[in-house]
């Protein structure tokens, strides 16, 4: 961290979002550059879910701004997140169990091939791209024409992670990726984040379980009642601290006076 | 560099090669997977059942041609009924439009003296109509296709009874419309045409086995190809030589079968059929995924109304006559029977077009040989009912299977 020229690929400040009454998100900032995994944590209604539909257009922000690498844009719906080139990957996953692994990388973008008058799937180009992503990511799948179905959890936690960045995207967002999971298939999971990370994209996990943020994460950003807490440095965090700031048994301006020089570099 | 993945110990891969191809079916078998085996031998078990019991006369070529008739049009009407289920939708109409869509095609040739093609062609597109309606309903309203369909089960009967008027019954003479079924091909032409089914299969496999080989993946043995081939070529010359026994390989079959190959095709290849699946099995994902859910919904039941008055007006030309119970009786049971027996899920995106063929080939089979053996009503739909609760029960069983084993 602290390269004065670094830009981030991602960076909000100062966002503000509301629900009728209810004040979801106050002044809240954030960012994530390449090749690094930040993580975000707080209690339940601290506003990290809400923060991850901001960033993936499913709530457009009432103000505040988004920086893309660097320049000013505005995210006012899911194709425009999209577009920029960030990926979410929902709690639900968003999976067909009943099509097999290829079907669902590709799905809704499939490979087409003429055959005379008619497009057809052109299933051995799609076969041949998802073979190569998975082992690129080193996910351990007996054959990528099994369905669904078949897999355990944090398979197809990986299918769904494979999915989003198998379209060259910059920032992936992980909601809860290993929830429900045992702790051989969570570590699968953060290995994929790990590798996620090492290709260069800027990883947002959203998580409730410390042990696998301090795991993998880089930075830990920390909300707690929809406002911004403060950013940490993984590494040199401390655990008790971190629960603190998610509880408030600290108060968020020690927090802020903690961070200070990080958060202005 | 081969495209295989890392390995899992605990997963059992396929291996290599026509022993290891065996050897995962098995596997698959024993794990619960039991695919088409079970509609098979239970189709051998009903054919070998009635053989013998009817002293031969069930496998006699008139028998045969006759079950090829029977099986045409409920077989067409079942096809849009896989479409359906494989949305995890139901459609209850497809009984009456393939009626109300005959009694169209007969009013229209036989009272106002169209020509037998256009008459046909304006029962066709009352199907593509109706088809519309019910997709309409369903997606604007959000509506459950069961009640859309119940709602058109009633009211396309009482717009057959309007449409036929104080005949209540119109008997076919059109040349065009009684040829539909009944045309029979022999010599050349049933061989011909028999010839062409099996280059297509062999076709098929043979290129799509080179296009995965010389794209680096692995692709089934030759040994598993050419055994299909061969089975398939067998089964069909049989059915030529014996059906050419009597008045030879009738059109409606060919009809039927063309259907089932070519919206095989569509299902498996193209993205529409993909979509199809898709929307089945996860329609929020799909949805999430850009697939545009509700065009792909209407669609479907366009196909599925469409297959129904097809099949509808090849029923009429079997029977040359359309009247006030055409398409009421055992049409629509028996039609979703076939594609649940032929292995379509009622639950969405499972099951393939051939379960429509497959399906309806066992359900006229029991039909026809308790005809022929003379058994009364009651029996024979006792019996179809059974049959249809022992399929879904055997695919219950073999899903529990597999979802214990893991796979």
């Amino acid at each position: 961290m602290g390269e004065a020229q670094r830009v981030p690929l991602l960076e909000l400040s100062g966002v503000n979002k509301s629900f009728g009454a209810v004040q979801a998100l106050t002044d809240v900032q954030f960012d994530v550059s390449a090749g690094e995994v930040v993580a975000l944590v707080g209690d339940n209604g601290a506003g990290k879910s809400t923060l991850i539909k901001v960033i993936a257009g499913i709530h457009p922000i009432d103000s505040g701004t988004i920086r893309w690498e660097g320049r000013e844009v505005s995210i006012n719906g899911p194709t425009d997140a999209t577009a920029l080139g960030i990926a979410t990957v929902y709690q639900d996953l968003a999976l067909c169990d009943n099509l097999d692994v290829v079907a669902n990388l590709f799905l809704g973008r499939e490979t087409m091939d003429r055959m005379g008058p008619v497009a057809v799937m052109d299933e051995v180009s799609m076969e041949r791209r998802a073979v190569d992503t998975l082992r690129r990511l080193s996910v351990k799948i007996s054959s990528v024409r099994t369905a669904i179905e078949s897999l355990s959890g944090g398979q197809r936690q990986s299918v769904a992670v494979a999915r989003s960045v198998l379209w060259d995207n910059k920032v992936v967002l992980l909601d809860e990726p290993t929830a429900a999971l045992g702790v051989a298939q969570t570590k699968e999971v953060l290995d994929l984040v790990r590798r996620l990370r090492d290709e260069g994209h800027g990883v947002v996990l959203i998580s409730h379980n410390l042990a696998d943020v301090f795991d993998v994460a880089d930075r830990i950003t920390v909300l707690r009642l929809g406002r911004y807490v403060g950013t940490f440095d993984a590494p040199t965090a401390d655990h008790e601290e971190i629960v603190g700031y998610m509880t408030g048994a600290i108060a968020a301006e020690r927090a802020a006076a903690v961070v200070a020089p990080q958060a202005t570099a | 560099m081969t495209s295989t993945l890392e390995h899992d110990p605990r997963i059992l891969g396929e291996e290599p090669g026509f022993r290891g191809a065996l050897n995962g079916y098995r596997r698959r078998l024993r794990s619960g997977d039991l695919g088409q085996l079970p509609v098979v031998l239970g189709l051998m078990a009903i054919w070998a059942i009635f053989a013998i019991a009817s002293q031969g006369h069930f496998i006699s070529p008139g028998n045969l041609v006759n079950l090829s008739l029977q099986m045409a049009a409920i077989g067409t009407i079942a096809v849009g009924v896989v479409f359906v289920l494989l949305l995890g939708e139901i459609d209850l109409t497809v009984g009456v439009v393939s009626g109300l869509a005959a009694a169209v095609m007969a009013v229209a040739n036989t009272k106002a003296g169209l020509p037998g093609p256009v008459a046909v062609g304006l029962g066709l597109g009352v199907g593509v109509l109706i088809g519309l309606i019910h997709g309409f309903w369903i997606t604007r309203f959000k509506i459950p296709s069961f009640v859309v369909t119940l709602a058109g089960l009633i009211g396309w009967q009482g717009a057959l009874l309007f449409v036929l008027g104080d005949t209540g019954t119109i008997n076919m003479r059109d040349d065009f419309v009684v040829g539909l079924a009944g045309t029979f091909f022999t010599g050349v032409w049933a061989w011909g045409i028999a010839a062409i089914f099996v280059l297509y299969v062999a076709l098929t496999g043979a290129l799509g086995r080179r296009r995965r080989l010389s794209g680096g993946l692995a692709a089934e043995p030759v040994m598993v190809v050419s055994i299909r081939v061969v089975v398939v070529a067998a089964l069909t010359a049989g059915a030529v030589l014996v059906l050419s026994g009597d008045r030879g390989l009738p059109l409606s079959l060919v009809f039927l079968i063309g259907l089932v190959v070519v919206m095989d095709y569509v299902v498996s290849r193209t993205r529409f059929g993909r979509m199809i699946y898709a929307v089945g099995g996860n329609a929020e994902a799909a949805l999430r995924s850009g697939i545009r859910v509700d065009r792909v919904r209407v669609a479907v039941f366009v196909l599925a109304s469409l297959f129904a008055a097809w099949g509808g007006m090849l029923a009429a030309s079997r029977l040359l006559a359309v009247n006030q119970s055409s398409g009421s009786g055992v049409e629509l049971l028996n039609a979703i029977a076939a594609a649940v027996i032929g292995g379509a899920s009622l639950f969405g995106g499972r099951g393939t077009i051939w379960a429509a063929l497959v399906g309806i080939l066992v359900i006229q089979s029991i039909s026809n040989g308790m005809d022929l053996l003379a058994f009364p009503s009651p029996v024979k739909l006792m019996v179809t009912g059974a049959v249809l609760l022992a399929a879904v029960t055997i695919d219950a069983l073999a899903r529990r299977g597999r979802a214990a084993t893991g796979r």
